[in-house]
């Protein structure tokens, strides 16, 4: 028998794999603590040598600077100015991308459509859009076509409900009348009878094997309820249109125009990148399911609804997102025309001597929570989808 | 009783490719009733569009360009140096010519190695493929007011053909320098505008220094993207972890606010005494965003690599160093092409950013021009902004087509 001699054989220690993988990590975190303790002595020393304040007390001195369309005074204290700037960048991002995505499923959908022209007109949109800078097209949209809108003393009125001039844009709104409460009280009432309706059609049609049209069902028993307590209520709501009072705007919602002028050019640039992802997601689809969806008779309505679009959907949903991300970000641009969003805040604030790297930090940190909550809100969505289809 | 015969609805022949107008109108633009009504009313508006378009293009004054021109693309630049910047643009014609014509015989000599036809690209191939730069050149040569720039041009345009032939009889030793060639190009392209009296790139403006930023900042922030890619996907967790936070954060902020931090806070984290140049931070600021970017890129081409090459490379003794080098980064790189070009693109595009810093760079430049006593309160900005919009959708689009062709003929979206 052979005695198998087992050698245990150790590398010299600078050979070692395991003694490697360790020294480098301690090199690489030490070398990046390192830089990061050189640039926060640095930032320590030149903040003090240019007498500037080194923490955050500064938030709580007055702002100093004036913010159209809001009623913050240049007295109140910073934080409330950066947080008006954080609501104004959310309300880009909140009404942009509903509004987004509709365009861009629409072109996209458009741009495989049998109609020639429909099909060109579309790829002519997105193929002018993509390539332009988005900060050009808001200059463009800013300067060459909202500031040309009449004055304030003459502004347009179309059909009495919205209302137009290169400062503001309103449109009609509405107004609580005296019987609100009640109203609300029987919108919920109508909700709920809806989704009773909708679970008993989704219940019978699993009984019975009929067709369950619950969303229609859903849908009228919602809006006959409503309508009865509408009438009963003799009009809790009521129109409030837009109307030029002397100097001011009166009644109705009103948004500066340069809140416009930034919605419009971002939702139309960001729509034409969803207008290429949605075209991508649906040519993804193998031809054999739209065959299938032909073969048992769906109509292309039901064919786009139910077989093409849940499909193309799961691989759009990524590229979506980042694309949400982007249009977010993208708010920022609107510093450019003077719009007073966070960072155009900043910006001003900079310039009104406050101390940068603080406030670049706080601008930054705002960002990225953005980011971070739209990241999570559609990975659950996401991952709902996924759980449905699979 | 009689039994009928069940009577089958002929199946309709197969549509025949449509034949003429008529045919082809009724089948792509009127197949039903709501596609009719759709084309009529898209094509009441395109009509109106086009001769709203034609109207303007027509009626619309053109001085602001011409006389701002210089302006427009090169900035400041003074004018008694106009010939520097010519001096550079011949530099990179040559260099387009000498690569492309290098690159076009070494597909010719593979092709003719591997006995398979070589099909050389046509004049009409590259009419289809290159028209927006040829048409965006006739554009602005067509505001200049003297002949030189046309002569100019035509000049490169001559030196870039002639470029081209020589790389492509180059002999085989010698087109393996090419890059050698490429880079002395760039320095002296550099040496022709900042050297010996010239204005270094903070005194640049224009569209020359939209060029500038985008390749300078997307080559300088390569080898840093590449390296956070290697840290990301490293076993080491401390390297990963360093990777991942830098690129996530810099992925989570729009770069306005890095730009920003460029113009306001750099000079806080730096020594005082060090005292860089706006354009220089911009530039500094626009590579540590970049690097993020391309991190990502090539994190996707890393992940194209099949594991069994890695497994191979192993297998034959090859070190590490040597694996990453000789197998995964060749495949990788090659693989992520067509998404740098991507990526360049939206560099490009996102350089006017630095208009918002002040710094005069083409979208700026078409801005203030505005605001100069000839024209002021004209509401030119439609003529000038449609003139820098003009400008970047050329490179825009030509560089995207190509990026295209490129993942076709790299076959990179088949998997």
């Amino acid at each position: 028998m052979i005695g198998v001699e087992q050698t245990r054989y150790r590398p010299p220690v600078w050979r070692d794999v395991r003694v490697l993988r360790v020294v480098i990590q301690v090199l690489a975190g030490a070398a990046v603590l390192a830089i990061l303790y050189v640039l926060w002595f640095n930032l320590t020393n030149n903040l003090r040598a240019a007498g500037l304040p080194t923490g955050f007390d500064f938030l709580t001195q007055p702002l100093g600077v004036d913010i159209p369309g809001s009623d913050i005074s240049p007295s109140s204290p910073i934080w409330r100015g950066l947080l008006n700037g954080v609501k104004i960048s959310l309300a880009l991002v909140v009404v942009g991308i509903p509004l987004l995505t509709g365009i861009g499923v629409l072109v996209g959908v458009a741009r495989l459509s049998t109609n020639w022209l429909v099909a060109k007109a579309a790829g002519l949109y997105v193929e002018i859009l993509r390539n332009i800078p988005p900060l050009l097209i808001i200059f463009f949209v800013f300067n060459a076509v909202v500031l040309r809108f009449p004055l304030l003393q003459e502004s347009l009125s179309i059909a009495d409900l919205v209302l137009v001039n290169n400062r503001y844009i309103a449109m009609v709104g509405f107004t609580a009348q005296p019987n609100f409460g009640p109203f609300l009280a029987i919108l919920a009432l109508a909700m709920l009878a809806a989704a009773g309706v909708w679970w008993w059609r989704t219940r019978r049609s699993e009984r019975t094997g009929e067709h369950h049209h619950r969303f229609l069902w859903a849908l009228g028993v919602f809006t006959v309820i409503s309508l009865i307590g509408f009438f009963a209520l003799r009009g809790p709501i009521g129109l409030s249109r837009p109307v030029l009072d002397g100097r001011a705007l009166e009644g109705g919602y009103t948004g500066l125009a340069a809140y416009w002028a930034v919605l419009a050019a971002l939702v139309l640039y960001t729509a034409s990148h969803i207008a290429e992802i949605v075209r991508g997601s649906i040519l993804a689809v193998p031809r054999g399911q739209t065959e299938a969806a032909n073969a048992i008779a769906l109509s292309p309505f039901q064919r786009l609804r139910h077989v093409v679009l849940p499909q193309a959907m799961r691989v759009a949903i990524p590229p979506i997102i980042s694309q949400y991300l982007n249009f977010t970000k993208n708010t920022s641009l609107a510093i450019a025309i003077g719009y007073a969003e966070m960072t155009r805040i900043t910006f001003q604030l900079i310039g009104n001597g406050q101390p940068a790297p603080q406030m670049i930090f706080l601008l930054m940190g705002g960002y990225l929570l953005f980011s971070l909550i739209i990241s999570l809100v559609v990975n659950v969505v996401n991952r709902r989808m996924q759980l449905v289809t699979q | 009783m009689t039994v009928e015969a069940p009577v089958f609805e002929e199946t309709p022949p197969e549509v025949e490719p449509a034949r003429g107008a008529v045919d082809w109108a009724r089948k792509n633009l009127f197949n039903n009733w709501y596609n009719s009504l759709l084309t009529l009313a898209l094509a009441v508006f395109v009509i109106w569009a086009l001769l709203a378009l034609v109207r303007a293009l027509f009626s619309a004054d053109y001085e602001i360009i011409q006389a701002n021109l210089r302006l427009f693309m090169i900035g400041g630049f003074p004018a008694d140096q106009l010939w520097r910047p010519w001096a550079a643009t011949y530099c990179f014609t040559v260099l387009f010519g000498v690569v492309g014509g290098s690159l076009s015989a070494g597909a010719r000599d593979r092709a003719t190695e591997a006995g398979l036809p070589h099909v050389r690209t046509t004049f009409r191939q590259i009419v289809i493929r290159f028209w927006p730069i040829v048409g965006l050149i006739v554009v602005i040569l067509s505001f200049t007011t003297t002949v030189t720039p046309t002569l100019l041009t035509i000049g490169a345009l001559v030196a870039a053909l002639g470029a081209y032939y020589l790389g492509r009889v180059l002999p085989r030793a010698i087109r393996r320098w090419t890059w050698l060639i490429a880079v002395v190009l760039i320095v002296a392209a550099y040496v022709a505008l900042a050297g010996f009296g010239g204005v270094g790139w903070q005194g640049w403006g224009g569209l020359q220094l939209n060029l500038f930023l985008a390749f300078a900042g997307i080559l300088i922030a390569f080898p840093f993207g590449l390296l956070l890619a290697l840290g990301r996907r490293s076993p080491l967790p401390v390297i990963r972890t360093i990777s991942v936070t830098y690129i996530e954060i810099v992925r989570g902020v729009p770069l306005i606010t890095v730009l920003l931090a460029g113009a306001f806070a750099i000079g806080f984290l730096i020594p005082r005494d060090l005292r860089p140049s706006l354009v220089t931070r911009m530039l500094i600021a626009i590579i540590a965003f970049e690097a993020a970017y391309i991190a990502e890129v090539v994190r996707g081409g890393l992940q194209a690599v099949p594991r069994g090459q890695v497994e191979a490379a192993q297998a034959v003794g090859l070190t590490p160093w040597r694996t990453m080098r000789l197998i995964v980064l060749p495949q990788a790189l090659r693989a992520t092409i067509p998404a740098m070009v991507g990526q360049f693109i939206s560099l490009f595009k996102d350089t006017t950013l630095v208009a918002v810093l002040g710094i005069t760079e083409l979208l700026d430049a078409t801005f203030i021009v505005n605001s100069q006593s000839a024209y002021l309160g004209k509401g030119l900005f439609v003529v000038t902004l449609s003139f820098a919009a003009l400008v970047f959708w050329v490179g825009s689009y030509t560089m995207s087509r190509e990026s295209r062709r490129l993942e076709r003929k790299l076959g990179v979206g088949e998997r």
